[in-house]
């Protein structure tokens, strides 16, 4: 058991957090969160050219060499900086697709194409009808010849305007909400029949309500078998839900931070409100929030490459539990903050923001106890057996 | 990064779990960790972990530690922990052993960790007062100097399992012109067959006799009974506080808790099914268990820290608020899922003495009783609000 970095994890950290130091304070977020395009494709380029986006991929794919550790550690500086740009979209689930199930060729045109920053992926997998089940599937692709014919809504598509290729995700068997009959497409996002309304979010992102009406993709769209989608989705969500923890791991310990530190600025009642035990033993508490997050996301990487029910049920765990510590971390944070909490222009409010929206990224509280209890009782039968 | 154990670790288990078969004492097994022991169940498996070096795993090797990584001591404490063992009472092993050895001399060193490590003396620890709990440094008994001898005269409370200690460490006040209360206070070893020495039963609300009150009166101890230097003795007691906090967690033993509540939920009926299959009751299992998996990994980081020779922090102080309150929360939910069989007390059936209990299923018998047995746990050892003042002071800065 090992608890430590590696050297190359730590430069990636270090060089990380300065670029963000650098070139990626408050307000130049908020500029860039109000523009046009609402990200900074160069700023991209820059993340790549640090090796960001090979680091947690093998060196036979072309990588460094690393793996979720890496990516978990990227994602920790991109939460300390509400960094927007789509790491976990692009890197880990479009590049998650690729490196799991991704053909030769396949890995060959688009694997590389992420991990060099020239092409960016968003992943389509959530409806406006599934919630967060991610068999519940209206969309299909139907056979045609060699390739397949797509059509359906996919909802509230993150990084879908920033990027260049979606993962969709689509029946081509089966009934609704069956977990046999999925599989898994790369479509150019480009490609005739594929429109998309794009709009930002409430946590500074941009995302896109995609509509696939008859959208034809030849055979090498598919990636992994055709029906027998699921395990893979589930194996790449459940890398994207530890990535994200440790996104949420970042930004509550900024928000805890900045609380501190007002609370020791901020004078009322002729003295710093931090003196006041009341709210200490409440900064306490978000205190031990984010350090038993911190846990579980390592808990939950680290857990990424055991057996499938193992996996699953680390991965729920740490979603619960990241979901109840970012609300409680970001909604005290506001509290103590009193009136100024309220406001657009204090960066801690945009950290409560981007923490609310995490809990229902790839399933909230509700549908993690809810999978991690069914899990728990599967066990439970095979130990009875 | 990474949760793999090496060959030897999977060997060491192997070793430890086949040791703890071999040797765990037959009539402990199902007694679990209960307070309402005798004293030589109390000790039992102490004695046997005395004999093969093993009592004290967190000891320095050249005082009769075993020398285990940290690792080494997790597979421990879990091996331990699939037997419901009665491990080793802190009060010898987790407490005075490690201030003597670190603040003792040597011929203290070679009176008492033998015996310590053997399970032969039992040691109980004087430290809080009526008046002086959470603000332990307003504690008022006080030691004399009378020659060679300190005259010690006070009251000592909550002193738990007094009634069967052999020595206690005690908390006295040496000088009371010291500028601060924390100054001015010695520590102090007591053999409690002294003459002036009183134990009186407090009786906790789950009926048992775990607490005593200890009253001193002109009770007469060698000057050579003092640890370190006089009036320094809070120095050496915050020491142990923080040695105590880190055991604290229970993690092994509320895995084992979970597991048998989960039993206790597949056999217990609601409508015709098994409790466990109801969602409610479910989720609230699967809601502790999540969070004592956030604790195992906050502990786990917390022992990669102190095998880099960083002894255990304030951080600690996580480990205990959050470890008691999932102790606690199991031990609720627990009493919930007997229903109504949590109610019949039990210590108004057997006449026999024997412990055979005819009143509702074995397992609903102490289910009351441990639930309030364990609020205690908040309370002591630095209670949970003390904690957080602890992190707020140390950690935050404010
Ligand atoms: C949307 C909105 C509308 C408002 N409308 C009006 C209005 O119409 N008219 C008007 O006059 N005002 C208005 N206010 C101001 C509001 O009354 C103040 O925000 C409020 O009194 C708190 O003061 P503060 O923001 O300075 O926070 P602070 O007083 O600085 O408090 C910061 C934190 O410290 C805590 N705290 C402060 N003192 C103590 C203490 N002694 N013990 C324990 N904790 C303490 C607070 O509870 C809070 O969590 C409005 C505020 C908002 C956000
Ligand atoms: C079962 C049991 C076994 C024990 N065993 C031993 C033993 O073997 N040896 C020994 O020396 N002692 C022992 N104790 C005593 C234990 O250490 C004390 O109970 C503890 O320190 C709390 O002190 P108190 O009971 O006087 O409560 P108080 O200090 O009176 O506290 C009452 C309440 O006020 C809160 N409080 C106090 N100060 C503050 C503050 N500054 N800020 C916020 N809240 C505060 C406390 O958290 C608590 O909720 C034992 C206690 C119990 C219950």
């Amino acid at each position: 058991m090992d608890f430590n970095f590696t050297e190359e994890q730590t430069m990636i950290r270090d060089s990380l957090a300065r670029l963000i130091r650098e070139q990626y304070d408050f307000e130049t977020r908020m500029g860039v969160v109000n523009s046009e395009s609402g990200w900074r494709p160069e700023m991209w380029a820059q993340f790549a050219e640090l090796g960001l986006f090979m680091a947690p991929f093998s060196e036979d794919d072309g990588g460094l060499g690393g793996g979720p550790i890496d990516a978990m550690v990227v994602m920790e500086e991109f939460g300390k900086g509400l960094v927007v740009e789509p790491f976990v979209p692009s890197v880990v689930c479009g590049g998650g697709f690729l490196k799991h199930a991704g053909s030769a060729a396949q890995k060959e045109e688009h694997l590389q194409a992420i991990m060099g920053g020239a092409s960016t992926f968003a992943f389509a997998y959530a409806e406006p009808r599934g919630r967060y089940n991610l068999a519940d599937l209206e969309t299909t692709a139907k056979k045609d010849g060699a390739g397949y014919v797509l059509n359906g809504h996919k909802a509230v598509v993150i990084g879908a305007p920033w990027a260049d290729k979606l993962i969709v995700t689509a029946r081509t068997g089966g009934d609704r909400r069956d977990a046999g009959g999925i599989s898994v497409f790369i479509v150019d996002k480009d490609a005739d029949g594929v429109t998309t309304r794009d709009y930002p979010t409430v946590d500074g992102r941009r995302a896109s309500e995609v509509y696939l009406e008859n959208v034809s993709v030849g055979a090498d769209a598919l990636i992994g078998g055709e029906g027998e989608g699921l395990p893979l989705i589930e194996q790449v969500v459940d890398e994207a839900i530890a990535a994200t923890c440790a996104e949420a791991v970042g930004a509550m310990g900024v928000a805890h931070q900045m609380t501190v530190e007002y609370s020791r600025q901020r004078k009322q009642f002729g003295t710093p409100i931090g003196k006041f035990q009341v709210l200490q033993h409440r900064m306490v508490d978000m205190f031990m929030e984010h350090e038993q997050s911190i846990s579980m996301t390592y808990m939950a990487t680290l857990k990424l490459g055991e057996d499938e029910v193992e996996r699953k049920k680390a991965a729920s765990a740490a979603k619960v539990r990241i979901g109840q510590s970012g609300r409680f971390v970001g909604q005290e944070s506001i509290q103590i903050h009193g009136g100024m909490g309220m406001t657009e222009e204090l960066a801690v409010g945009h950290y409560f923001k981007r923490l609310t929206m995490i809990d229902s990224e790839f399933g909230n509280v509700d549908h993690h106890m809810r999978r991690y209890t069914q899990l728990s009782a599967t066990d439970l039968k095979a130990a009875a057996e | 990064m990474n949760l793999e154990f090496s060959p030897e670790e999977i060997a060491f288990r192997e070793e430890v779990r086949a040791f703890i078969e071999e040797n765990y004492p037959e009539e402990l097994k199902g007694f679990g960790s209960r307070e309402d022991l005798t004293r030589d169940q109390f000790l039992a498996w102490h004695k046997v972990l005395g004999k093969k070096g093993w009592s004290a795993p967190a000891w320095p090797e050249k005082y009769g530690g075993t020398g285990w990584t940290s690792t080494q001591r997790y597979i421990w404490s879990e091996e331990n922990a699939r037997v419901d063992a009665m491990m080793p009472l802190p009060f010898g092993v987790s407490m005075v052993g490690p201030v003597i050895y670190t603040f003792g001399d040597d011929e203290q060193k070679a009176r008492y960790l033998p015996k310590i490590l053997s399970g032969e003396e039992w040691w109980c620890q004087g430290y809080s007062e009526p008046g002086a709990g959470s603000d332990l440094a307003s504690l008022k008994t006080t030691a004399v100097r009378d020659g060679d001898h300190y005259v010690i005269n006070g009251q000592k409370t909550w002193t738990t399992l007094a009634q069967h200690a052999d020595w206690g460490f005690f908390l006295c006040r040496t000088d009371p012109d010291a500028k601060k209360p924390q100054e001015g206070i010695s520590f102090i070893l007591v053999d409690m067959t002294t003459p002036g020495i009183e134990v009186r039963p407090i009786i906790t609300i789950d009926g048992g006799h775990e607490v005593n009150e200890v009253w001193l009166t002109n009770v007469r101890v060698p000057v050579e009974n003092r640890v370190g230097e006089e009036n320094q003795g809070w120095t050496y007691a915050k020491f142990l506080l923080a040695h105590e906090r880190s055991g604290i967690a229970g993690v092994a033993r509320s895995k084992r808790g979970i597991e048998r509540l989960r039993n206790i939920a597949s056999t217990e009926v609601l409508d015709g099914e098994p409790l466990i299959n109801d969602d409610s009751f479910a989720r609230k299992i699967s809601q502790l268990e999540i969070d004592l998996t956030a604790l195992e990994f906050t502990e786990l980081r917390t022992l990669a820290r102190e095998s880099e020779g960083k002894g255990p922090g304030p951080e600690s102080s996580i480990l205990k608020v959050k470890g008691t309150e999932i102790q606690q929360r199991l031990t609720e939910l627990t009493l919930e899922a007997v229903g109504t069989y949590g109610a019949p007390d039990y210590r108004g059936f057997p006449e026999d003495g024997s412990n055979e209990f005819p009143i509702g299923p074995d397992y609903a018998h102490h289910s009351a009783p441990t639930y309030f047995n364990f609020r205690k746990t908040s309370i002591y050892g630095g209670s949970n609000e003390i904690q957080r003042n602890i992190i707020t002071k140390m950690i935050l800065g404010l």
